[in-house]
């Protein structure tokens, strides 16, 4: 069917006026407080928003400072000492301060109880708790910085870490002590709200992808992060009163660390990429104006990698001295995760299929993540293989595969998502232009970055290194070149997105078509959401709505009474 | 810093062991089959775009919501794929893993941040020599934190661990010599816990270690301690052009005072030095943090005389 051939003859514009005048969450209330103490689950995600872009542009900053470091073997601009703790520090920042709160606290936030049509999540309080819990774990991690200084590598790995003479190790394990606590009060909120309440015709499978996505990282948060909590007290622990549990010096042992700390961690990769999966479900059926194809394959896939996450860790071991059997067993339960992911890519094709794509910006970074993330996940092929793993680990290789996963899967789609539910955000459109050419940019300074790491890994380059071989000079500069590419599209990006919140065109409510339920409210959304909790439909049929060119955006073909709306 | 890397391929260095043809044929095989999924997504995905881009006169189709027999394909296709990627892995990592009877046996150790390689007469030197075609065991152990020996022409990562002993193998295939890192992050000099390994025509390697075993006998003192300054490590913290590193620099420092860190003042005198090789922390020198291994075993008492004598030869101008 041809949506944009047939506009409605008079376009509803009385009553689309009328709902857009109304109170908006932004303007609901003002000064300080009104933000600081909102139990509004939208403003907790801006406020999220806000600080996960600032930690965002704190590790892009170091990344930029280790990249230029790297264009020369030995010294650039840093010594050996301060190189270690840039590298520290923006793992630990890009990991436990923005990658991990990233979508589900910013995004999520705003977008999981608006898709459900409710006015809050479960536990609001609990909400605005966890965004304070960030804080304070944000500025104690920050200020390791300025207190003693941490050299230990995000892994924090044992003994070192434990006997370093850089005391900022406290700081910066105590910071993410407390951020487990926010990641899982955020899980345990949202696994509430999505129980409880969803609205009628909701049913399990009428649950948005976003949804199933955001269901399964939750489980993970709450299982998987009090493990890294109580891991780091113990490094504290060990570091503080000499207690031996790691270090062997003390009777203790460093692989249990190792164990210890992947627990969580590989998990926690998939509190990463779940979240940015369930974005892509999104945009693909949307922008290609097609119903998801097997929906209930991708909610299930979701839910197999949230278990079966759990089950891997021991392939960040293999060289660790770790048994043979235990290798042979971490090695082959790490292919299992693989199928999932691989049929989430296979369902997203099929739904492009015989679609009509749309290539706005959020289906660019879509496209883009198919890309970057096909790469990200094929590789990992290369690292479950034992053998070959033998070889490729703790090399720019895998530096090279983590962040194809992380950054052009969770970040790219983190980007697809913001720029998806800006207008519902601020009311505003951003510059579809220079959305394209940044987009563009980020993609080519991507790959340019990486794909060279993945060659310099495999003939050997180590990662963690403040000097190389002559040898690796040339994909260390192409690396670097790559990295300032991609910030002049991130700064172009900040730049529109800024511009846009005081000149950006007025956005329709529903300017992408979607059938989801936050797309049925104003933008910028409502203080109280919906006044009476709308029933839930497909979330993925988009034959009742056609586009309005009047209003640059999407009705529903039925349309309502201003009445009916205002009810 | 210079490596034979023409031998090696875009993707590896050169396959300087059996386990490295080995290692390479599974990374090879992988890397087909990635590459055939990577294009048939990426091409299928480029192929939809243009097909079914929003134009004029085409609107979106009717098709299935879900099918399962698709469904089905897709996951049993990538089950059984990736079952013989793991088993060709596993099978690999096993001729890695299992060394042979009657090995060569070198005692390998890693500190901050220098590799210690002892070899079955009671050498100790500073870089890996093996004679080619023969297997060697590597028995690796760590004096602080944890360390990896890693040998990318060999193919062969194996983390030194303090407090227990790990091992691996390799059967060189290739003379020649190649780089030895670390490859698990352990601190300021990470990057610099370099060596090399060098791989000897047959007999090269007797007469190597005859060679290197007899230092004294072939040598004045002098002349033996400036080798071993570089070869035990010591080279690592303490300069000779006057400029502190981690420890103190050896450029003038032979009979003269220096401020202890407890505040006291003491010669640096033969005794001052042999003390502060074998009990570092002990007498610590004001400004400098005690994080010197000791050498206690590592070097004999000639040994420590050649260093001494060494240290006495570099003067002020």
């Amino acid at each position: 069917m041809a949506y944009t051939a047939s506009i409605p003859a008079t376009p509803p514009r009385a009553w689309d006026d009328a709902r857009r005048d109304a109170d908006n969450y932004l303007t609901h209330s003002r000064g300080f407080l009104s933000w600081a103490l909102t139990l509004d689950h939208k403003r907790i995600g801006l406020l999220y928003l806000i600080s996960i872009l600032t930690s965002f542009f704190l590790g892009g900053m170091l990344a930029l400072l280790i990249r230029t470091e790297l264009l020369t073997p030995s010294k650039t601009i840093v010594d050996a000492d301060t190189y270690n703790q840039l590298f520290t520090l923006h793992g630990t920042i890009m990991i436990f301060l923005f990658i991990i709160p990233g979508i589900p606290a910013a995004l999520g936030n705003f977008v999981l109880p608006l898709m459900l049509g409710a006015k809050d999540v479960a536990f609001p309080r609990l909400n605005l708790t966890s965004y304070y819990f960030y804080a304070v774990g944000a500025l104690l991690a920050i200020g390791s910085i300025v207190f003693g200084g941490v050299d230990t590598g995000w892994t924090f790995y044992t003994p070192y870490s434990t006997t370093t003479s850089h005391s900022g190790v406290y700081w910066l394990t105590f910071g993410a002590f407390i951020l487990g606590f926010s990641s899982i009060f955020t899980g345990l909120n949202f696994l509430v709200t999505i129980h409880k309440l969803r609205p009628e015709g909701m049913t399990w499978f009428r649950l948005p992808l976003f949804l199933w996505a955001l269901y399964g990282t939750s489980v993970i948060q709450i299982l998987a992060t009090p493990v890294l909590g109580i891991t780091l007290l113990l490094l504290i622990v060990e570091r503080g009163l000499g207690i031996g549990i790691f270090d062997p010096n003390l009777g203790g042992d460093p692989v249990l660390y190792q164990h210890f700390f992947w627990f969580y961690s590989h998990p926690a990769v998939y509190i990463m990429i779940l979240p940015a999966m369930g974005i892509m479900s999104e945009l693909i059926s949307v922008f290609s104006r097609k119903h998801i194809f097997g929906y209930k394959f991708i909610a299930m896939s979701s839910i197999a990698i949230a278990i079966l996450s759990f089950l891997v860790w021991g392939h960040h071991m293999f060289t660790s001295g770790q048994s043979p059997l235990a290798n042979m067993i971490f090695s082959f339960l790490t292919f299992s995760v693989a199928i999932p992911s691989a049929v989430k890519v296979f369902n997203w094709l099929a739904t492009m299929y015989k679609g009509s794509i749309h290539l706005d910006t959020p289906m660019l970074y879509a496209l883009s993540f198919l890309f970057l993330f096909g790469i990200g996940g094929l590789t990992g092929l290369f690292l479950g293989a034992l053998a070959v793993d033998i070889h490729l680990h703790d090399t720019y290789f895998i530096v090279a595969h983590f962040h194809y996963v992380m950054f052009g899967g969770t970040v790219i789609a983190f980007l697809g998502g913001l720029h998806y539910w800006w207008p519902k955000m601020f009311g505003r459109m951003y510059s579809e232009f220079w959305g394209r050419i940044a987009a563009l940019l980020v993609f080519v300074g991507f790959n340019m970055t990486f794909f060279a790491q993945f060659v310099m890994g495999a003939q050997g380059m180590p990662r963690r290194y403040y000097n190389y071989d002559q040898v690796f000079t040339f994909w260390h500069v192409l690396s670097s070149v790559g990295s300032y590419i991609m910030a002049v599209g991130f700064f172009l990006i900040a730049g529109y997105l800024l511009h846009s919140l005081f000149r950006g065109a007025k956005a329709p409510d529903n300017p992408w078509g979607a059938a989801t339920l936050e797309w049925t409210c104003a933008s910028p959304a409502p203080y109280y959401n919906f006044k009476t909790t709308p029933s839930a439909g497909d979330p993925y049929d988009f034959s009742n709505l056609v586009y309005d060119r009047s209003i640059a955006g999407y009705v529903p073909k039925s349309l309502p009474q201003p009445a009916e709306a205002k009810s | 810093m210079i490596w034979a890397q023409s031998a090696g391929s875009f993707w590896m260095p050169p396959q300087a062991s059996t386990t490295a043809q080995e290692v390479d044929w599974v990374f090879y095989l992988i890397y087909w089959i990635a590459l055939f999924f990577f294009l048939l997504i990426v091409g299928i995905m480029t192929v939809f775009v243009i097909q079914f881009r929003k134009r004029e006169g085409w609107t979106e189709e009717e098709s299935h919501e879900s099918h399962t027999a698709l469904e089905i394909t897709w996951t049993v296709i990538p089950i059984l794929i990736v079952l013989v990627i793991f088993f060709f892995g596993f099978r690999t990592y096993m001729d890695i893993h299992l060394a042979p009877a009657n090995t060569l046996d070198i005692w390998v150790t890693g500190q901050k941040w220098q590799w210690f390689f002892k070899y079955p007469n009671g050498h100790i030197d500073e870089n890996l020599h093996i004679p080619v075609d023969t297997p060697v065991k590597l028995i690796l152990s760590s004096e602080d934190v944890t360390h990896s020996l890693f040998i990318p022409a060999f193919r062969l990562k194996m983390d030194a661990v303090p407090g227990r002993l790990t091992t691996a193998w390799t059967k060189a295939i290739q003379t020649g010599t190649f780089p030895v890192y670390c490859a698990e992050y352990c601190g300021t000099g990470h990057s610099d816990m370099f060596a090399e390994a060098t791989v000897h025509e047959p007999g090269g390697y007797e007469t190597w270690l005859e060679e290197a075993s007899n230092l004294l006998k072939q040598m004045t003192p002098v002349e033996a301690g400036a080798v071993l300054y570089k070869r035990k490590g010591c080279a690592q913290c303490h300069t000779l052009d006057g400029s502190a590193d981690d420890g103190p620099t050896f450029l003038g420092l032979f009979g003269h005072s220096v401020k202890l860190a407890d505040g006291s003042t003491v010669t640096v005198n033969e005794d001052y030095i042999r003390r502060s090789i074998l009990e570092p922390g002990a007498q610590i020198v004001a400004g400098f943090d005690n994080i010197m291994p000791t050498y206690q075993g590592k070097l004999k008492e000639d040994e420590i005389a050649a260093i001494i004598e060494y240290l006495k030869t570099l003067t002020k101008p």
